[in-house]
């Protein structure tokens, strides 16, 4: 027999825990819904476009009846329950109706706070909570003409917006001196009183709620000070109390929420919460995201999957109010130990604040353009090192060179539904849009999965949130706080290499075992990244598995569209002879390669090569002198160089000489992601030195290193290194900095990022300032080269993983 | 796996040893009307699917098997093995093709199961 559950709460967070828990568990469950609304579950954030008459209620609701229905879930509407009854299991509702259960989800959201002067139980004073205050307010809007709105918070300027929008004449009472004083600091608060107030809107700051007075309905409001405010409405949105009446009395612990774990039980096992009513760690929530990652969390010990953990939320906020964009996140006040950046343009309505500590973003503010709201927030939540960013971080994401997205927010809003948005995947706004809406998507996640949008390249992930944002009313969920590897575990890239390295785990299997995976074996985004810690921790003694390797990298070659492989050979440095080429012209005849091309890396491709012909083509390539130039995996790859003082009346040193010295002592390393080098022989750089991960430029004095370079589709420009003499010390240099990216970069972060997370002046620290540690980065590298440089074509070639290259069987 | 009283005994192929597929991994058999991939999963279990990704056509067999899936290298669709269903919210399939191992020695159908139209 199934288990018994009960929800009661019919909100959004409750519900979101019935989806989840119904995608894990489908089976598990008898469930029974009550809720206290006489309406199926609707989206509660979107009454403010109710309000203003952008939405309808139809557009706003999630669940429809015939969802319940397909689900098999009973749901009573509009029965409030009032008992709960620990020792038999069984909840009571108003009306009578019963429901016993195995176990209780406790999802009844928040009451709004009704200030406590006489008066607030006149008809004509509502809150700002549910349908039920929406159709007193729009009803009041259609017959009355001055309206009140005590609370000057978010929820109170968007009930004064909406009745604004409806023809009301509007005052703000509001006892802080500040508008929206737990989002704004004082500067931006008064831009957004200030833009207000340009629409219409009356404002009573410092003003203390004395009484509402009226006789059979409201007529005005009476201030401390003395004045009355006329009033045929009042509403007060003065905050919201967790709804915990029910948990109360039926003896449950609660605070000002009901105390849940990181498991969402509450102090009876049996009784799970989720959502307002919920105190969690001593913070209770109010914004939809951190719900939803509560209500993942929640089903999955519903379900008795039992791993995850819920451990509290970093929330930020944006105002619904159309035409005024507002961001607000973290600590945005400061104290002593902190520092602000300010950027300031009254004339363009514009104000961005970010507070920083010990050059991580520790809070932000914006007025006015907020796009890059999300990015800041991103980067406060990682913990990102800004130093490298400071002087261009308050012009935002778009002038770090974005792959020229540039004004992404106005473009998105103009851009009709056929533009497409995803250049990878062929998207277009209308399909991402009706994906939002009609599947109910919230996260960046959902997005990707329904839609393919942003799941390549990734360069559109700033259009797509801000399609997100732009049709959720900006209340969208992004990625939890700390990023696991991948969906089989809970933790995070780091912990995964610290236990890896302090506890001498040695074998894929093992990591697996020790850090509780979730799934049988792993995935094929956590098992390469696996291999690839491993492998860097234990040279000479990790035995690499191929089965854990992307195909490329498994049959050394790069699968192209159809099936077929290209073959890129090793030419050092770029440099080659007659006699070479000569062979190569050979062999590709030989084997009538439909397509020589020369790459970007100035090496030779063959493509269109079948599967098969690998083996014996590489053995030809291999009596020629070639061995594999790793253009397929996540690898050392090239190393560009110009022909430097040899022949270049620019040259200052011998740079092709450099380069092919450098390409020997790194080849066949294998990286968290590409990885490419280039020596230029003058600050002329034709080799493109300071678009690689690693770019040498000669001058008379000796070269400059720099590091973190890329092409591709988020162009950045290399970080100076520092300058050296000699070219031993180059290849020293090379050798620690590629080390210390081999050991500390997450799988598939290329250099640019990862000196972007860890800080160029850690790079620094590492790599120049500690001698001592460097020579030991550069001496670790050359030890786990040893086992690296065996040229895996040659192998091949000789009969190594020869089931790869031919058939099981042919047949017929 | 199918039962011995669908399909008679001569209807099944035998293409090979089961530990010449290495494990979490994938050979193909070459057909006449194309390739299967026969899968042998990390429990040891054996499938076999038409060797086309019901996406842009990419060699399945060339995917990394995980569980009871695998990944297509071209666009990193999942396909399930035992249906050859892609994952959700992914739509398509390939043809599921009858395999059995007896003995250590694997057994293929070359009739692909109805139902898909890539077969």
């Amino acid at each position: 027999m199934k288990e018994k559950l009960v929800l009661v709460g019919n909100g959004m967070a409750g519900i979101r825990t019935l989806e989840e828990l119904l995608k894990l568990a489908p089976e598990k469950y008898e469930i029974t819904v009550f809720g206290a609304e006489p309406y199926p579950n609707y989206n509660r954030i979107l009454l403010s476009p109710v309000l203003t008459g952008e939405k309808r209620f139809e557009e706003i609701i999630l669940n429809d009846d015939t969802w319940y229905a397909g689900h098999d879930i009973t749901l009573h509407k509009g029965k409030k329950v009032v008992e709960i009854d620990r020792r038999q299991r069984r909840v009571l509702a108003e009306g009578g109706t019963t429901a016993s259960y195995d176990r209780l989800l406790l999802a009844t959201g928040s009451n709004p706070f009704l200030l406590p002067v006489p008066g607030k139980d006149l008809p004509g004073v509502v809150a700002f909570r549910d349908l039920w205050d929406v159709e007193v307010m729009l009803t009041a809007a259609r017959q009355c003409r001055h309206a009140v709105v005590i609370g000057g918070g978010l929820l109170g300027l968007e009930a004064a917006n909406g009745l604004m929008k409806q023809g009301m004449k509007v005052t703000v009472v509001h006892l802080p001196d500040l508008l929206m004083e737990r989002q704004l600091d004082a500067a931006s608060a008064r831009m957004l009183k200030k833009s207000l107030e340009e629409r219409g809107l009356q404002f009573v700051l410092n003003g203390a709620t004395k009484e509402i007075i009226g006789k059979k309905s409201v007529q005005g409001v009476v201030l401390e000070d003395g004045r009355e405010l006329t009033a045929d409405l009042v509403v007060m949105a003065v905050g919201i109390r967790p709804n915990i009446e029910l948990a109360k009395k039926a003896g449950l612990y609660c605070e000002r929420g009901v105390l849940v774990s990181d498991t969402m039980q509450s102090y009876d096992p049996r009784i799970y919460a989720v959502g307002e009513c919920v105190q969690h760690r001593g913070q209770t929530y109010g914004l939809v995201a951190p719900l939803f990652e509560q209500a993942k969390v929640c089903a999955n010990h519903l379900a008795h999957y039992g791993i995850a953990r819920y451990e509290g939320s970093v929330i930020s906020t944006k105002l619904k109010v159309t035409g005024i964009d507002l961001f607000s996140a973290g600590d945005f006040t400061g104290d002593d130990s902190t520092e602000e950046i300010v950027l300031q343009d009254v004339g363009r309505g514009m104000y961005k604040k970010v507070v920083l500590k010990d050059n991580r973003i520790r809070g932000a503010v914006m007025y006015g353009d907020t796009l890059d709201g999300t990015w800041y927030f991103q980067m406060m939540r990682d913990g990102t090192d800004v130093s490298n960013l400071r002087d261009k971080l308050l012009f935002g994401q778009a002038h770090l060179g974005d792959a020229g997205h540039g004004d992404i927010k106005s473009r998105v809003a103009s851009m009709p539904d056929t533009a497409e948005i995803c250049g990878c995947n062929g998207v277009c706004k209308g399909t991402i849009v009706k994906a939002i809406t009609d599947k109910k998507l919230f996260t960046l996640e959902e997005v990707r999965a329904h839609t393919k949008a942003s799941s390549s390249c990734g360069s559109c992930t700033g259009l797509v949130e801000n399609l997100l944002a732009a049709t959720l009313g900006g209340d969208y969920s992004t990625a939890p706080k700390k990023k696991p590897l991948c969906p089989c575990t809970e933790h995070t890239h780091d912990d995964i290499r610290a236990v890896i390295r302090d506890q001498k785990l040695k074998s894929i299997r093992a990591v697996m075992e020790k850090m509780e995976w979730k799934t049988p074996d792993g995935c094929n985004k956590c098992r390469p990244a696996l291999n690839f810690y491993l492998l860097v921790a234990w040279p000479g003694e990790y035995v690499d598995d191929n089965q854990s390797r992307f195909i490329n990298e498994r049959v050394h070659a790069n699968i192209q569209k159809d099936g077929t492989y290209s073959v890129v050979p090793r030419i050092w440095g770029g440099e080659t002879t007659p006699a070479e080429l000569r062979a190569l012209a050979e062999i590709a005849e030989k084997y009538s390669v439909p397509t020589v091309h020369i790459t970007g890396g100035q090496r030779i491709d063959f493509l269109g090569v079948p599967k098969e012909t690998l083996p014996a083509m590489w053995g030809d390539l291999s009596k020629a002198g070639f061995v594999s130039g790793h253009a397929y995996g996540k690898a050392i790859r090239t190393v560009k160089t110009c022909v430097g003082k040899t022949w270049c009346r620019f040259g200052t040193q011998d740079s092709t000489t450099m380069g092919i010295d450098l390409e020997k002592m790194t080849w066949g390393s294998w990286t968290p992601h590409k990885f490419k080098l280039a020596v230029s022989g003058c600050p002329r750089n034709c080799a493109e030195a300071t678009i690689k991960d690693f770019g040498v430029v000669c001058v008379d004095s000796g070269y400059e290193l720099h590091v973190g370079g890329n092409g591709g589709v988020k162009v950045r420009a290399t970080d100076f290194l520092c300058a050296v003499k000699a070219p031993e010390e180059v290849m020293e240099y090379c050798a620690a900095f590629l080390q210390a990216y081999r050991e500390e970069a997450h799988y598939l972060e290329r250099t640019a990022p990862w000196v972007e997370r860890v800080g160029l002046a850690y790079v620094k620290q590492r790599v120049v300032e500690d001698g001592v540690g460097r020579r030991a980065l550069a001496e670790r590298f050359r030890y786990s080269q040893k086992f690296a440089q065996i040229d895996p074509w040659a192998e091949r070639a000789n009969g190594a993983e020869r089931h790869e290259f031919v058939p099981l069987k042919m047949v017929g | 796996m199918q039962t011995m009283t669908k399909k008679q005994m001569n209807e099944w192929t035998e293409v090979g040893k089961l530990i010449d597929i290495p494990r979490q991994g994938a050979r193909v058999v070459r057909t006449r009307d194309g390739d299967i991939a026969v899968f042998r999963t990390a429990d040891d279990q054996v499938f076999a699917l038409r060797d086309r990704c019901p996406h842009k056509g990419g060699p399945l067999s060339q995917g990394i098997v995980h569980g009871h899936k695998v990944a297509c290298p071209l666009h990193d669709w999942k396909i399930h093995l035992d249906t050859g269903l892609a994952m959700a919210p992914d739509e398509g399939c390939a043809a599921r093709f009858p395999v059995r191992v007896l003995d250590g020695h694997v057994f293929l159908s070359l009739e692909p199961d109805e139902g898909c139209p890539n077969r």
